[in-house]
Protein backbone atom coordinates (compact mmCIF):
# COMPACT_ATOMS: atom_id res chain seq x y z
CA UNK A 1 0.00 0.00 0.00
CA UNK A 2 1.49 3.39 -0.85
CA UNK A 3 1.55 6.28 1.37
CA UNK A 4 -0.73 8.08 -0.85
CA UNK A 5 -3.49 5.17 -0.46
CA UNK A 6 -2.78 4.96 3.67
CA UNK A 7 -3.44 8.71 3.91
CA UNK A 8 -6.78 8.14 1.89
CA UNK A 9 -8.02 5.68 3.77
CA UNK A 10 -6.85 4.53 7.10
CA UNK A 11 -6.37 8.08 9.16
CA UNK A 12 -10.03 8.00 11.13
CA UNK A 13 -10.85 11.61 12.64
CA UNK A 14 -13.25 10.69 15.33
CA UNK A 15 -14.55 14.38 15.19
CA UNK A 16 -15.67 13.59 11.49
CA UNK A 17 -18.81 11.61 12.11
CA UNK A 18 -21.36 12.71 9.94
CA UNK A 19 -18.67 13.84 7.29
CA UNK A 20 -18.96 17.54 7.03
CA UNK A 21 -18.71 19.21 3.25
CA UNK A 22 -15.23 20.68 2.46
CA UNK A 23 -14.50 22.79 -0.78
CA UNK A 24 -14.47 19.79 -3.10
CA UNK A 25 -13.02 16.29 -3.67
CA UNK A 26 -8.68 15.57 -2.81
CA UNK A 27 -7.91 16.97 -5.84
CA UNK A 28 -4.63 14.41 -5.81
CA UNK A 29 -6.97 11.44 -6.60
CA UNK A 30 -9.47 10.80 -8.96
CA UNK A 31 -12.85 11.25 -8.28
CA UNK A 32 -13.97 7.85 -5.85
CA UNK A 33 -10.21 6.79 -5.40
CA UNK A 34 -10.95 4.09 -8.23
CA UNK A 35 -8.96 4.82 -12.25
CA UNK A 36 -11.28 4.69 -14.76
CA UNK A 37 -10.96 2.07 -16.47
CA UNK A 38 -11.06 -0.01 -12.77
CA UNK A 39 -14.59 1.40 -12.53
CA UNK A 40 -15.94 0.35 -16.27
CA UNK A 41 -14.47 -2.97 -15.63
CA UNK A 42 -16.82 -3.25 -12.41
CA UNK A 43 -19.27 -1.39 -13.85
CA UNK A 44 -20.06 -3.63 -16.58
CA UNK A 45 -19.40 -6.63 -13.71
CA UNK A 46 -22.44 -4.55 -12.29
CA UNK A 47 -24.51 -5.00 -15.41
CA UNK A 48 -24.32 -8.48 -15.87
CA UNK A 49 -25.08 -9.09 -12.24
CA UNK A 50 -28.32 -7.03 -12.30
CA UNK A 51 -28.97 -8.91 -15.33
CA UNK A 52 -28.39 -13.04 -13.99
CA UNK A 53 -29.66 -12.16 -10.58
CA UNK A 54 -27.89 -13.87 -7.69
CA UNK A 55 -24.84 -14.99 -9.94
CA UNK A 56 -21.50 -14.10 -8.45
CA UNK A 57 -19.58 -12.43 -11.53
CA UNK A 58 -15.91 -12.31 -11.29
CA UNK A 59 -14.05 -9.09 -11.20
CA UNK A 60 -10.50 -7.78 -10.72
CA UNK A 61 -10.87 -6.54 -7.42
CA UNK A 62 -8.45 -3.54 -6.68
CA UNK A 63 -5.93 -3.31 -3.75
CA UNK A 64 -7.96 -0.81 -1.75
CA UNK A 65 -6.76 2.12 0.70
CA UNK A 66 -8.02 -0.48 3.83
CA UNK A 67 -7.37 -3.94 4.78
CA UNK A 68 -9.56 -6.84 3.29
CA UNK A 69 -12.01 -7.39 5.58
CA UNK A 70 -12.68 -3.43 6.06
CA UNK A 71 -15.19 -3.94 3.22
CA UNK A 72 -12.79 -3.49 0.44
CA UNK A 73 -15.64 -5.34 -1.99
CA UNK A 74 -18.32 -2.82 -1.32
CA UNK A 75 -15.62 0.34 -1.51
CA UNK A 76 -15.30 -0.74 -4.84
CA UNK A 77 -18.97 -1.31 -6.03
CA UNK A 78 -19.88 2.24 -4.45
CA UNK A 79 -16.97 4.14 -5.75
CA UNK A 80 -18.18 2.89 -8.96
CA UNK A 81 -21.61 4.07 -9.02
CA UNK A 82 -21.15 7.33 -6.56
CA UNK A 83 -21.36 10.49 -8.41
CA UNK A 84 -21.87 14.47 -6.66
CA UNK A 85 -25.44 14.42 -6.37
CA UNK A 86 -25.20 11.36 -4.27
CA UNK A 87 -26.76 11.06 -0.24
CA UNK A 88 -23.85 8.15 1.86
CA UNK A 89 -24.89 6.59 4.81
CA UNK A 90 -22.41 3.92 5.90
CA UNK A 91 -23.28 1.49 9.00
CA UNK A 92 -20.99 -0.94 10.34
CA UNK A 93 -23.67 -3.62 12.34
CA UNK A 94 -26.51 -1.10 12.02
CA UNK A 95 -24.29 1.30 13.70
CA UNK A 96 -23.09 4.65 12.05
CA UNK A 97 -20.32 5.88 14.19
CA UNK A 98 -18.08 2.25 14.48
CA UNK A 99 -14.60 2.84 13.23
CA UNK A 100 -15.32 0.69 10.54
CA UNK A 101 -18.23 3.06 8.86
CA UNK A 102 -16.52 6.18 10.11
CA UNK A 103 -13.72 5.12 7.89
CA UNK A 104 -15.59 4.26 5.02
CA UNK A 105 -17.28 7.37 5.38
CA UNK A 106 -14.74 9.64 5.34
CA UNK A 107 -12.82 7.68 2.44
CA UNK A 108 -16.02 8.75 0.53
CA UNK A 109 -15.84 12.37 1.76
CA UNK A 110 -12.33 12.74 0.73
CA UNK A 111 -12.60 11.61 -2.16
CA UNK A 112 -15.83 12.42 -3.70
CA UNK A 113 -16.94 15.37 -1.18
CA UNK A 114 -20.30 13.75 -1.75
CA UNK A 115 -22.72 14.38 1.01
CA UNK A 116 -23.37 11.81 4.26
CA UNK A 117 -26.22 11.26 6.53
CA UNK A 118 -27.25 8.75 9.40
CA UNK A 119 -30.58 8.96 8.30
CA UNK A 120 -31.82 5.92 6.59
CA UNK A 121 -34.39 7.58 4.58
CA UNK A 122 -32.23 10.32 3.35
CA UNK A 123 -29.33 8.51 1.92
CA UNK A 124 -29.35 7.35 -1.88
CA UNK A 125 -26.53 4.77 -1.33
CA UNK A 126 -26.43 2.59 1.44
CA UNK A 127 -23.29 0.79 2.29
CA UNK A 128 -23.67 -1.89 4.99
CA UNK A 129 -21.58 -4.77 6.54
CA UNK A 130 -23.73 -6.89 8.70
CA UNK A 131 -27.13 -5.59 8.67
CA UNK A 132 -30.05 -4.49 6.55
CA UNK A 133 -31.13 -1.03 8.41
CA UNK A 134 -34.86 -1.31 9.86
CA UNK A 135 -36.97 1.00 7.32
CA UNK A 136 -38.27 0.02 4.46
CA UNK A 137 -35.84 1.03 1.32
CA UNK A 138 -37.25 2.74 -1.75
CA UNK A 139 -36.65 2.44 -5.44
CA UNK A 140 -34.32 5.34 -5.14
CA UNK A 141 -32.14 3.63 -2.71
CA UNK A 142 -29.08 1.26 -3.71
CA UNK A 143 -28.08 -1.06 -0.65
CA UNK A 144 -24.03 -2.17 -1.03
CA UNK A 145 -23.23 -4.66 0.93
CA UNK A 146 -20.02 -5.72 2.02
CA UNK A 147 -19.48 -9.60 1.72
CA UNK A 148 -16.39 -11.19 3.21
CA UNK A 149 -16.97 -14.87 1.15
CA UNK A 150 -19.82 -14.48 -1.41
CA UNK A 151 -19.72 -18.46 -2.35
CA UNK A 152 -22.73 -20.35 0.04
CA UNK A 153 -21.40 -23.88 -1.01
CA UNK A 154 -17.77 -22.85 0.09
CA UNK A 155 -18.27 -24.80 3.56
CA UNK A 156 -19.60 -27.37 1.66
CA UNK A 157 -17.73 -28.12 -1.30
CA UNK A 158 -13.55 -26.13 -1.16
CA UNK A 159 -13.07 -26.34 -4.73
CA UNK A 160 -14.53 -23.51 -7.21
CA UNK A 161 -14.59 -26.02 -10.44
CA UNK A 162 -17.22 -27.88 -8.29
CA UNK A 163 -19.51 -24.86 -6.77
CA UNK A 164 -19.08 -23.52 -9.92
CA UNK A 165 -20.76 -27.09 -11.68
CA UNK A 166 -23.08 -27.30 -8.65
CA UNK A 167 -24.81 -23.43 -9.80
CA UNK A 168 -24.74 -24.26 -13.03
CA UNK A 169 -26.80 -27.45 -12.60
CA UNK A 170 -29.01 -25.82 -9.56
CA UNK A 171 -27.50 -28.73 -7.69
CA UNK A 172 -28.23 -27.53 -4.76
CA UNK A 173 -29.18 -30.93 -2.56
CA UNK A 174 -25.45 -30.20 0.00
CA UNK A 175 -26.92 -27.28 1.24
CA UNK A 176 -30.33 -28.72 2.19
CA UNK A 177 -28.37 -31.56 3.70
CA UNK A 178 -26.34 -29.22 5.66
CA UNK A 179 -29.36 -27.12 6.79
CA UNK A 180 -31.25 -30.76 7.96
CA UNK A 181 -28.63 -31.63 9.94
CA UNK A 182 -29.40 -28.48 11.94
CA UNK A 183 -32.61 -29.82 12.64
CA UNK A 184 -31.02 -33.21 13.55
CA UNK A 185 -28.76 -31.98 15.73
CA UNK A 186 -30.50 -28.58 17.62
CA UNK A 187 -34.00 -29.80 16.52
CA UNK A 188 -34.48 -26.59 14.12
CA UNK A 189 -32.33 -24.86 11.64
CA UNK A 190 -29.37 -23.85 14.19
CA UNK A 191 -27.83 -21.26 10.99
CA UNK A 192 -28.67 -17.69 12.39
CA UNK A 193 -26.10 -15.43 10.13
CA UNK A 194 -25.34 -15.63 6.44
CA UNK A 195 -28.34 -17.84 5.77
CA UNK A 196 -28.62 -19.21 2.62
CA UNK A 197 -31.48 -17.54 0.16
CA UNK A 198 -32.62 -18.60 -3.51
CA UNK A 199 -32.75 -15.47 -6.12
CA UNK A 200 -35.79 -15.05 -8.47
CA UNK A 201 -36.27 -19.18 -8.25
CA UNK A 202 -32.25 -20.27 -9.09
CA UNK A 203 -29.62 -19.22 -7.29
CA UNK A 204 -28.75 -19.95 -3.87
CA UNK A 205 -26.71 -16.78 -2.53
CA UNK A 206 -25.08 -15.55 0.05
CA UNK A 207 -26.78 -12.82 1.94
CA UNK A 208 -23.23 -11.83 3.85
CA UNK A 209 -23.32 -12.18 7.67
CA UNK A 210 -26.62 -10.28 7.91
CA UNK A 211 -28.40 -11.91 10.46
CA UNK A 212 -31.26 -13.70 9.66
CA UNK A 213 -33.61 -11.69 10.75
CA UNK A 214 -32.81 -9.68 7.79
CA UNK A 215 -33.49 -11.54 5.43
CA UNK A 216 -37.53 -11.18 4.95
CA UNK A 217 -35.99 -7.44 4.06
CA UNK A 218 -34.57 -8.66 0.78
CA UNK A 219 -37.67 -10.60 -0.92
CA UNK A 220 -38.85 -8.06 -3.04
CA UNK A 221 -37.07 -4.69 -2.03
CA UNK A 222 -38.09 -1.53 -3.75
CA UNK A 223 -34.41 -0.93 -3.73
CA UNK A 224 -31.58 -2.18 -5.81
CA UNK A 225 -28.98 -4.55 -3.67
CA UNK A 226 -25.49 -5.22 -4.49
CA UNK A 227 -22.56 -6.69 -3.14
CA UNK A 228 -19.24 -6.88 -3.29
CA UNK A 229 -16.46 -9.16 -2.04
CA UNK A 230 -13.15 -7.77 -2.68
CA UNK A 231 -10.65 -10.68 -1.31
CA UNK A 232 -12.86 -12.99 -2.84
CA UNK A 233 -13.32 -11.17 -6.18
CA UNK A 234 -16.96 -10.98 -6.88
CA UNK A 235 -19.65 -8.81 -7.80
CA UNK A 236 -23.32 -9.73 -7.56
CA UNK A 237 -26.90 -8.29 -7.25
CA UNK A 238 -30.41 -8.80 -6.91
CA UNK A 239 -32.67 -5.98 -8.88
CA UNK A 240 -35.39 -4.58 -6.82
CA UNK A 241 -38.89 -6.38 -6.78
CA UNK A 242 -36.95 -9.73 -6.72
CA UNK A 243 -37.88 -13.02 -4.80
CA UNK A 244 -35.55 -13.37 -2.29
CA UNK A 245 -36.55 -17.01 -0.14
CA UNK A 246 -34.25 -18.35 2.54
CA UNK A 247 -33.92 -22.22 2.41
CA UNK A 248 -36.37 -24.24 4.45
CA UNK A 249 -37.98 -27.44 4.93
CA UNK A 250 -42.06 -28.06 5.07
CA UNK A 251 -42.03 -29.13 8.10
CA UNK A 252 -39.24 -26.94 9.46
CA UNK A 253 -40.57 -23.08 8.02
CA UNK A 254 -37.71 -20.45 7.81
CA UNK A 255 -38.01 -18.39 11.60
CA UNK A 256 -36.76 -15.44 11.89
CA UNK A 257 -35.06 -14.57 15.80
CA UNK A 258 -37.53 -13.17 18.24
CA UNK A 259 -36.40 -11.61 21.46
CA UNK A 260 -38.56 -11.54 24.49
CA UNK A 261 -37.62 -7.79 25.12
CA UNK A 262 -38.41 -4.60 23.64
CA UNK A 263 -35.36 -2.30 22.70
CA UNK A 264 -34.53 -1.10 26.13
CA UNK A 265 -33.59 2.68 24.82
CA UNK A 266 -36.65 3.38 22.02
CA UNK A 267 -38.92 0.52 23.23
CA UNK A 268 -39.45 -0.99 19.95
CA UNK A 269 -40.66 -4.57 19.81
CA UNK A 270 -39.99 -5.61 16.28
CA UNK A 271 -36.10 -5.16 15.28
CA UNK A 272 -33.12 -6.62 15.96
CA UNK A 273 -31.71 -6.40 19.33
CA UNK A 274 -28.37 -6.44 20.38
CA UNK A 275 -26.97 -7.24 24.07
CA UNK A 276 -24.41 -5.00 25.02
CA UNK A 277 -22.94 -4.44 28.12
CA UNK A 278 -23.67 -1.34 30.14
CA UNK A 279 -20.77 -1.75 33.33
CA UNK A 280 -18.04 -3.91 34.37
CA UNK A 281 -20.41 -5.62 36.52
CA UNK A 282 -21.77 -7.44 34.09
CA UNK A 283 -24.99 -5.76 33.69
CA UNK A 284 -26.27 -5.80 30.13
CA UNK A 285 -28.95 -4.40 28.36
CA UNK A 286 -30.85 -5.10 24.83
CA UNK A 287 -30.98 -2.19 22.49
CA UNK A 288 -31.65 -2.01 18.73
CA UNK A 289 -28.65 -2.91 16.66
CA UNK A 290 -29.90 0.21 13.94
CA UNK A 291 -28.84 3.20 16.04
CA UNK A 292 -30.47 5.47 13.45
CA UNK A 293 -33.70 3.88 13.74
CA UNK A 294 -33.30 3.55 17.23
CA UNK A 295 -32.99 7.34 17.56
CA UNK A 296 -35.65 8.21 15.47
CA UNK A 297 -37.83 5.75 17.47
CA UNK A 298 -37.01 7.24 20.42
CA UNK A 299 -37.60 11.09 19.05
CA UNK A 300 -40.97 9.87 18.27
CA UNK A 301 -41.83 8.52 21.54
CA UNK A 302 -40.73 11.87 23.50
CA UNK B 1 -9.62 8.11 -17.97
CA UNK B 2 -11.59 7.75 -21.34
CA UNK B 3 -10.02 9.11 -24.39
CA UNK B 4 -6.59 9.02 -22.73
CA UNK B 5 -6.05 5.13 -22.92
CA UNK B 6 -7.23 5.18 -27.02
CA UNK B 7 -4.93 2.73 -28.43
CA UNK B 8 -5.14 4.48 -31.77
CA UNK B 9 -5.52 1.51 -33.62
CA UNK B 10 -6.30 2.11 -37.15
CA UNK B 11 -7.00 5.68 -36.65
CA UNK B 12 -4.55 7.44 -38.04
CA UNK B 13 -3.13 11.12 -37.19
CA UNK B 14 -5.83 12.70 -39.76
CA UNK B 15 -8.88 10.54 -38.29
CA UNK B 16 -8.08 11.52 -34.60
CA UNK B 17 -8.10 15.52 -35.94
CA UNK B 18 -11.43 15.02 -37.50
CA UNK B 19 -12.89 12.65 -34.99
CA UNK B 20 -15.95 14.47 -32.62
CA UNK B 21 -15.04 15.61 -28.87
CA UNK B 22 -16.18 12.44 -26.37
CA UNK B 23 -17.52 13.75 -22.74
CA UNK B 24 -15.96 17.37 -21.57
CA UNK B 25 -16.00 15.60 -18.11
CA UNK B 26 -15.32 12.14 -18.72
CA UNK B 27 -15.12 11.04 -14.96
CA UNK B 28 -18.21 12.63 -14.42
CA UNK B 29 -20.83 12.27 -17.34
CA UNK B 30 -19.08 8.65 -17.60
CA UNK B 31 -20.95 8.44 -14.30
CA UNK B 32 -24.01 9.95 -14.75
CA UNK B 33 -24.43 7.59 -18.02
CA UNK B 34 -23.82 4.69 -15.50
CA UNK B 35 -26.60 5.70 -13.17
CA UNK B 36 -28.57 5.92 -16.30
CA UNK B 37 -27.37 1.92 -17.75
CA UNK B 38 -27.97 0.83 -14.25
CA UNK B 39 -31.53 2.37 -13.15
CA UNK B 40 -32.59 0.92 -16.78
CA UNK B 41 -30.90 -2.72 -16.28
CA UNK B 42 -32.15 -3.16 -12.95
CA UNK B 43 -35.97 -1.92 -13.63
CA UNK B 44 -36.29 -3.67 -17.41
CA UNK B 45 -38.69 -1.98 -19.81
CA UNK B 46 -38.47 1.27 -17.85
CA UNK B 47 -37.41 4.23 -19.99
CA UNK B 48 -34.44 6.57 -18.37
CA UNK B 49 -34.08 9.84 -19.44
CA UNK B 50 -30.55 11.66 -20.50
CA UNK B 51 -29.34 14.46 -19.81
CA UNK B 52 -26.54 14.47 -22.76
CA UNK B 53 -24.92 17.24 -24.51
CA UNK B 54 -22.89 15.25 -27.21
CA UNK B 55 -21.66 15.82 -30.78
CA UNK B 56 -21.18 12.17 -32.29
CA UNK B 57 -21.08 11.02 -35.87
CA UNK B 58 -24.11 9.59 -37.72
CA UNK B 59 -25.68 7.05 -37.71
CA UNK B 60 -24.13 7.34 -33.61
CA UNK B 61 -26.86 9.01 -31.41
CA UNK B 62 -26.03 10.45 -27.93
CA UNK B 63 -27.29 7.76 -25.83
CA UNK B 64 -25.31 5.39 -27.89
CA UNK B 65 -22.27 7.11 -27.99
CA UNK B 66 -22.58 8.52 -23.90
CA UNK B 67 -23.12 3.93 -23.47
CA UNK B 68 -20.10 3.69 -25.82
CA UNK B 69 -17.85 5.84 -23.81
CA UNK B 70 -19.15 5.00 -20.52
CA UNK B 71 -18.33 1.17 -20.90
CA UNK B 72 -16.46 0.43 -23.49
CA UNK B 73 -12.42 0.14 -23.36
CA UNK B 74 -9.51 -2.31 -24.94
CA UNK B 75 -11.32 -5.24 -22.89
CA UNK B 76 -14.11 -4.94 -24.78
CA UNK B 77 -14.60 -6.49 -28.53
CA UNK B 78 -17.01 -4.18 -30.06
CA UNK B 79 -19.09 -5.71 -33.11
CA UNK B 80 -20.78 -2.71 -35.28
CA UNK B 81 -23.45 -4.09 -37.65
CA UNK B 82 -22.44 -4.69 -41.36
CA UNK B 83 -24.06 -0.71 -42.34
CA UNK B 84 -22.16 1.06 -39.05
CA UNK B 85 -19.25 -0.53 -39.66
CA UNK B 86 -19.01 1.42 -42.65
CA UNK B 87 -18.84 4.12 -41.48
CA UNK B 88 -15.19 5.50 -41.04
CA UNK B 89 -16.27 8.27 -39.07
CA UNK B 90 -18.21 6.17 -36.62
CA UNK B 91 -15.33 3.17 -36.10
CA UNK B 92 -12.87 6.13 -35.84
CA UNK B 93 -14.77 7.87 -33.11
CA UNK B 94 -15.31 4.40 -30.97
CA UNK B 95 -11.86 3.13 -31.47
CA UNK B 96 -10.74 6.83 -30.62
CA UNK B 97 -12.45 7.72 -27.70
CA UNK B 98 -12.55 4.52 -26.35
CA UNK B 99 -10.22 2.19 -27.64
CA UNK B 100 -11.71 -0.64 -27.94
CA UNK B 101 -11.22 -3.48 -30.62
CA UNK B 102 -13.43 -3.80 -33.90
CA UNK B 103 -14.44 -7.62 -34.45
CA UNK B 104 -15.84 -9.01 -37.86
CA UNK B 105 -17.82 -11.98 -36.02
CA UNK B 106 -20.29 -11.51 -34.10
CA UNK B 107 -19.84 -13.90 -31.23
CA UNK B 108 -16.40 -12.67 -30.43
CA UNK B 109 -18.01 -9.71 -29.36
CA UNK B 110 -18.71 -8.47 -25.71
CA UNK B 111 -20.81 -5.34 -27.02
CA UNK B 112 -22.75 -4.44 -30.37
CA UNK B 113 -23.99 -1.17 -31.42
CA UNK B 114 -26.83 -1.88 -33.82
CA UNK B 115 -27.51 1.63 -35.62
CA UNK B 116 -30.67 0.56 -36.96
CA UNK B 117 -33.01 -2.07 -35.54
CA UNK B 118 -33.47 -3.56 -39.51
CA UNK B 119 -29.43 -4.52 -39.39
CA UNK B 120 -30.09 -6.29 -36.01
CA UNK B 121 -28.97 -9.80 -36.60
CA UNK B 122 -30.64 -12.92 -34.81
CA UNK B 123 -29.97 -12.60 -31.25
CA UNK B 124 -28.37 -15.98 -31.15
CA UNK B 125 -25.50 -15.15 -33.11
CA UNK B 126 -23.98 -13.20 -30.04
CA UNK B 127 -22.40 -14.80 -27.08
CA UNK B 128 -24.48 -16.05 -24.32
CA UNK B 129 -21.90 -17.45 -21.83
CA UNK B 130 -21.94 -20.62 -21.04
CA UNK B 131 -24.00 -21.99 -17.53
CA UNK B 132 -20.87 -21.77 -15.38
CA UNK B 133 -19.82 -18.03 -16.78
CA UNK B 134 -22.86 -16.63 -17.79
CA UNK B 135 -21.43 -13.29 -17.25
CA UNK B 136 -19.38 -14.16 -20.34
CA UNK B 137 -22.09 -12.90 -22.64
CA UNK B 138 -22.93 -9.72 -25.22
CA UNK B 139 -24.19 -6.59 -24.00
CA UNK B 140 -26.05 -5.12 -27.62
CA UNK B 141 -26.90 -1.45 -28.02
CA UNK B 142 -29.65 -1.05 -30.05
CA UNK B 143 -30.80 1.90 -31.68
CA UNK B 144 -35.08 2.55 -31.95
CA UNK B 145 -36.23 5.61 -33.37
CA UNK B 146 -39.14 5.48 -30.15
CA UNK B 147 -39.53 3.63 -27.22
CA UNK B 148 -42.89 3.28 -25.19
CA UNK B 149 -43.70 2.05 -21.80
CA UNK B 150 -47.53 2.53 -22.35
CA UNK B 151 -48.58 -0.04 -24.20
CA UNK B 152 -46.71 -2.98 -26.45
CA UNK B 153 -45.39 -6.62 -24.85
CA UNK B 154 -46.30 -7.13 -21.38
CA UNK B 155 -42.79 -7.87 -19.78
CA UNK B 156 -42.28 -9.57 -16.40
CA UNK B 157 -39.72 -10.94 -13.81
CA UNK B 158 -37.11 -9.27 -11.53
CA UNK B 159 -36.73 -5.52 -11.31
CA UNK B 160 -40.23 -5.07 -12.33
CA UNK B 161 -42.74 -5.06 -9.46
CA UNK B 162 -45.93 -6.74 -11.13
CA UNK B 163 -45.62 -5.99 -15.14
CA UNK B 164 -44.23 -3.25 -17.58
CA UNK B 165 -45.39 -2.19 -20.68
CA UNK B 166 -42.78 -1.88 -23.74
CA UNK B 167 -42.59 -1.09 -27.12
CA UNK B 168 -39.66 -0.34 -29.36
CA UNK B 169 -40.00 1.27 -33.11
CA UNK B 170 -39.00 -0.67 -35.68
CA UNK B 171 -38.09 -4.36 -34.73
CA UNK B 172 -38.00 -6.76 -36.92
CA UNK B 173 -39.84 -9.58 -37.54
CA UNK B 174 -39.53 -12.43 -35.13
CA UNK B 175 -37.95 -10.45 -32.31
CA UNK B 176 -39.83 -11.00 -29.32
CA UNK B 177 -40.04 -15.14 -29.94
CA UNK B 178 -36.00 -14.51 -30.25
CA UNK B 179 -36.72 -12.27 -26.77
CA UNK B 180 -38.44 -15.44 -25.14
CA UNK B 181 -35.91 -17.71 -26.49
CA UNK B 182 -33.11 -15.98 -25.12
CA UNK B 183 -35.07 -15.92 -21.64
CA UNK B 184 -35.69 -19.96 -21.99
CA UNK B 185 -31.95 -20.25 -21.57
CA UNK B 186 -31.42 -18.66 -18.69
CA UNK B 187 -29.11 -18.17 -17.03
CA UNK B 188 -27.12 -17.75 -20.38
CA UNK B 189 -28.27 -15.10 -22.84
CA UNK B 190 -27.27 -11.79 -24.19
CA UNK B 191 -28.84 -8.21 -22.32
CA UNK B 192 -30.05 -5.68 -24.52
CA UNK B 193 -29.95 -1.78 -23.89
CA UNK B 194 -32.16 -0.10 -26.47
CA UNK B 195 -30.91 3.98 -26.95
CA UNK B 196 -33.31 6.42 -28.49
CA UNK B 197 -32.17 9.92 -29.38
CA UNK B 198 -32.34 11.03 -25.40
CA UNK B 199 -33.65 7.92 -23.47
CA UNK B 200 -32.93 4.82 -22.91
CA UNK B 201 -34.38 1.02 -21.71
CA UNK B 202 -32.91 -2.19 -20.95
CA UNK B 203 -34.46 -5.91 -21.66
CA UNK B 204 -31.83 -8.38 -19.39
CA UNK B 205 -31.68 -12.04 -19.92
CA UNK B 206 -33.63 -12.43 -16.75
CA UNK B 207 -36.89 -10.65 -18.51
CA UNK B 208 -40.16 -13.25 -19.12
CA UNK B 209 -41.91 -11.40 -22.60
CA UNK B 210 -45.68 -11.85 -23.19
CA UNK B 211 -46.75 -10.82 -26.58
ZN1 LIG C 1 -34.20 1.00 20.00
Amino acid sequence: MTQAAQNAGMQVDQSDVTGEAKAGPDPHYNFAYLDEQTKRMIRRAILKGVAIPGYQVPFASREMPMPYGWGTGGVQVTASIIGPDDVLKVIDQGADDTTNAVSIRQFFVRTTDVETTTHTEEASIIQTRHRIPEQNLSEDQILVYQVPIPEPLRFLEPRESETRKMHALGEYGLMHVKLYEDIATHGHIATTYAYPVKVNGHYIMDPSPTPKFDNPKMHRMPALQLFGAGREKRIYAIPPHTAVYSLDFEDHPFEVQQWEQSCEICGAGDTFLDEVVTDDQGGRMFVCSDSDHCNRHQEAAE
Amino acid sequence: MIGADANGSGADSNAIAATSAGFDNPVLQSQAMYRNLLSAMAQPGRIISCDLSLEVPLPLWPTTAAAALTLLDFDTPLWLDPVAATVLPLSDYLRFHCGCPLVQASGNAAFAIISDPAELPPLNVFAAGTDEYPDRSATLLIQVERLDDSRGVILRGPGIESKQCFQAKGLPSGFWQQVQENHSGFPQGVDMIFCAQDRIAALPRSTQVEV
